[in-house]
This record gives C-alpha cells, sequence and structure tokens, in this order.
C-alpha cells in the first residue's frame, strides 16, 4: 500500500511505517554522500555545531547532476548506501530519522535504527530522472566546495520510496527474496 | 591511407556522451517491457515500469537516466588504413569527454587519486580508454559510462582449471547473490572467461556490449548463458533487490584461450540502465 507521510518525521510516523511499504515523502529533505559523512563525522569529533539540526530529519544519499537552465536540479537518484554504513549510527543518535539511499546496510546500522526508531527507505537506482520531477526546490547548505557531494537541503513533494528497514528491524531486501528465492537445484 | 583529424574525434565523443546518458538502448528497452510483463512480484513490477517512466523522461526533456554518469570509458577500433592527423589521440578523446559532460550537465564523478585526497577531477577525465586496431579506414568510437554501484560489486577469481564448469557457476552466481540489491537490479551480467587477469577482465566488460537475447555463438557457452541467466533469476533478489523474479536481464559470456595453468573468470556488473553509444569517424 502506499502511505504519505512529511518531514520532519515523528517516532508516531515512523513506527507506523513497515517494510515493503511505498511512501510518498512531502517537505525538507537534505542530500548527504560519502565525502559529507565523513565532513560531518569529523565536525562531531571536533565538538563543531553542525550545519544542519538532524531532529527528526531524512537524510538521501544522492550526488545530484548539475541543473539545466530552467530547471531546478538535474536526474537525482539515490548512490549505494552500504558506504555511508560507518557514519549511520553517529547520525542516527544525533536525532535523524529517515535515510534514504538503495542498498544493503550492515547489522549496526540495523540495531541502530530499531534503538532510534528511524526507518530505512529505498529510492529507485537508475531512476533519476524520474525522481527529480518530485524535486522542487534545492539550496546548497553545506561543503559547496564539494560538487555534487555538497549538502542539499531539498524541497520535495511526493517523493516515491519503498521502506526496506522499519523501526522493528524488518528488512524488505531479506523477506522479499525469501519469498521468491526458488529451490536451489543441485550445481 | 584516410585521414581524420582528431576535432571529429573530439565532437564525436562529446555527442556520444550525451546520448548514451540520455537514451537507453532498444534492446534494453524491450528487455524490461518483457520483464515487466512476467515478474511475479506486484512490487517488482511496479518498479519496472517505474524504470521504464524514467527512461522515457530522460529521452524526451534530454537528461541523464541515472546521475552516475559514470566514469567514461571509451572503446576505440581504428582501421589500420587510417592516419591520424592534428593531434594526440589520448587528448582528443579526453576533450571530448570533458566537453559532453559539460555541455550535456552529466555529472562529474572521476577523483585524481583513488586512495589519498580523492579530490574530483571537476571534468570527468581521464577515460579508460582500450584502442585495438582492426582492418579498414574507419575508427569506431564507443562510448560506456559506467557507473560505480554495479562496478563496484563486480569480481574476478582465478579459478583451477580442476573447478570446471561447476565452479565458473558457482563463482558467477555468488557474486550476484552477494551483490543483492547494491547493482541496481535488473542487471546485467558480463562474464569474461580465460585469458590472462586483464584479458578476462576486459572481456567481461566487453560482453556487456552485445545486445540483450543475443548469445555466445558457440552453443556450449551459450547454454551457459541460458543456464546461469535461469538459475540468478531464481534467486528471489528481483528488481531493486525487493523480492522478485527479474534479477538479470542478461548474462552475456566471452571467453579466451587460457594458459595450461589458468582459468580466470571475471564477473562485471552492470545495472538496468545498461547504457552505451557508437558511431564510426
Amino acid at each position: 500500500m502506499t502511505k504519505t507521510i512529511q518531514t520532519p518525521l515523528t517516532g508516531q510516523v515512523v513506527e507506523g511505517l513497515e517494510a515493503g511499504d511505498r511512501v510518498l515523502i512531502s517537505g525538507i529533505i537534505y542530500t548527504g554522500r560519502d565525502a559529507a559523512h565523513k565532513g560531518l563525522a569529523e565536525m562531531m569529533e571536533r565538538g563543531e555545531k553542525l550545519p544542519v539540526d538532524l531532529k527528526g530529519q531524512i537524510i538521501y544519499y544522492v550526488g545530484p547532476c548539475p541543473a539545466k537552465s530552467g530547471r531546478v536540479i538535474g536526474s537525482a537518484g539515490p548512490t549505494t548506501s552500504g558506504r555511508m554504513d560507518s557514519y549511520t549510527p553517529l547520525l542516527l543518535d544525533k536525532g535523524l530519522k529517515g535515510m534514504i539511499g538503495k542498498g544493503l546496510r550492515n547489522k549496526e546500522v540495523t540495531e541502530s535504527i530499531i534503538k532510534n526508531k528511524a526507518v530505512y527507505f529505498a529510492a529507485i537506482g537508475g531512476a533519476g530522472a524520474l525522481l527529480a520531477e518530485s524535486i522542487k526546490e534545492a539550496e546548497v547548505v553545506a561543503f559547496d566546495d564539494l560538487g555534487p557531494e555538497a549538502v542539499y537541503r531539498l524541497k520535495v513533494e511526493d517523493f516515491p520510496v519503498t521502506v526496506v528497514i522499519d523501526s522493528r528491524g524488518n528488512d524488505l531486501y531479506k523477506t522479499g527474496r525469501g519469498k521468491y528465492k526458488q529451490k536451489k537445484k543441485e550445481i | 591511407m584516410r585521414e581524420i583529424n582528431m576535432g571529429e574525434i573530439t565532437k564525436t565523443v562529446e555527442e556520444l556522451c550525451m546520448e548514451a546518458n540520455y537514451n537507453l538502448p532498444a534492446d534494453i528497452k524491450r528487455a524490461l517491457e518483457a520483464a515487466a510483463e512476467r515478474e511475479e512480484s506486484p512490487l517488482g513490477r511496479e518498479i519496472l515500469s517505474d524504470i521504464l517512466k524514467n527512461a522515457e523522461i530522460a529521452r524526451r526533456d534530454r537528461v541523464p537516466i541515472c546521475q552516475d554518469t559514470g566514469l567514461a570509458v571509451v572503446f576505440l577500433e581504428l582501421g589500420q588504413d587510417v592516419r591520424l592527423v592534428g593531434g594526440d589521440l589520448s587528448e582528443a578523446v579526453n576533450e571530448g569527454v570533458k566537453k559532453g559532460y559539460a555541455n550535456g550537465y552529466l555529472r562529474k564523478s572521476s577523483v585524481d587519486d583513488p586512495f589519498m585526497v580523492r579530490k574530483n577531477t571537476g571534468d570527468n577525465t581521464p577515460a579508460v580508454i582500450h584502442t585495438t586496431i582492426v582492418p579498414g579506414d574507419r575508427l569506431r568510437i564507443t562510448v560506456v559510462p559506467k557507473g560505480g554501484g554495479s562496478e563496484n560489486m563486480s569480481a574476478l577469481a582465478m579459478l583451477k582449471p580442476s573447478d570446471g564448469v561447476e565452479g565458473v557457476k558457482r563463482f558467477v552466481v555468488d557474486t550476484v547473490e552477494r551483490a543483492g540489491s547494491n547493482p541496481c537490479p535488473p542487471v546485467i551480467v558480463g562474464v569474461g572467461i580465460g585469458g590472462t587477469i586483464e584479458m578476462t577482465a576486459l572481456i567481461a566488460k566487453k560482453a556487456l556490449l552485445r545486445n540483450v537475447g543475443e548469445h555466445n555463438p558457440n552453443p556450449v557457452v551459450a547454454k551457459l548463458e541460458r543456464e546461469l541467466l535461469e538459475e540468478i533469476n531464481g534467486l528471489g533478489i528481483g528488481p531493486q533487490g525487493f523480492g522478485g523474479s527479474t534479477t538479470a536481464l542478461a548474462v552475456n559470456i566471452e571467453t579466451f584461450p587460457a594458459h595450461i595453468a589458468s582459468m580466470p573468470v571475471a564477473v562485471n556488473m552492470q545495472c538496468h540502465a545498461a547504457r552505451h553509444s557508437e558511431a564510426f569517424v
């Protein structure tokens, strides 16, 4: 079923989401990928104030294409989330409630999702042109020098995602595969 | 001797970078449409339909299919009766990549060193260029924007000859299974068997350029392609890894003779945005 949610996320909204739900997100989300995560982790280590208050927010793992003239943003689909795994529990402890990416997360991330009552969404990898249509405003808010890896503040409307890991730790990548796996023939 | 000017090569590479990134090849589109018809999972069918919608938007608006517009892998088949004039061939290709990625609003995804500072080169160069000399008086240029997500899930093994065809199958299937949702399934699996370490990787990449639905002309290899595709689609990974019966659109295998002691196997993973564009100069 398709659910519609608004950011920032509350505990109640997050707990209402289940692995496998299709969700349309509206509101503000922030982008961040490899270099921005490294930058945020280093700022935390130095005890500095982060450029974005993460409470209740969603980070979208994306490095968009440059915008053609007259457009808000270029193609903007998700990148592989696993590369952010080592930083994710730190951000969830800072109040981050949601992540949008694609691909597998490690055990520590799943445990941190459960502990912090957060949620991991996947957007369709390789559908950057379609996903960009749901992005209505884009503004760089940190790490401008990182080019496509800068942190953007995006205003999205009905941004389509699927819940992969819900706040109880259910994982669509595991349950989905189990459901359609054919009995392995002896090779 | 036919002369080809470097300016023509630069111009062609520039155009191919854009075309490849905006237009999903027809064979991939057909394969996705067929997959959407037979996919067992309702969520999987929705995903495949969104992927097709995405390709249509990209073609219509001339925007990249995927924001990961890749490292530019460029295959050059240079006719031996061609005389190149007006500069340096690698520079001409790189200049084309630079212009294509700037003027096409494509993402610059190249860092200058792999393990130290990793500073973005800012223009998506250098391209990865593979040149072969062939008979004739033309230059065939193929631009393959290769995204990082699927490339990262690729693998290579130096198997023992005694591992046999079963060893090859196990390595290919395990590689796809381990990759799971990461390489943006449905994928195309390029497999190289034989040669030396670099040759097996190169033929795995070249295997990705073969049209989906076309099999290796050797019937034994073609049979292995069919068996592997069936087994991979039985893994249950499905579109985007959400579960389903379409994990791969094709398994394309290329082979090369090997050393008496060796059986190298390379698996080059390619996401569904299997982009490539080619032209003759």
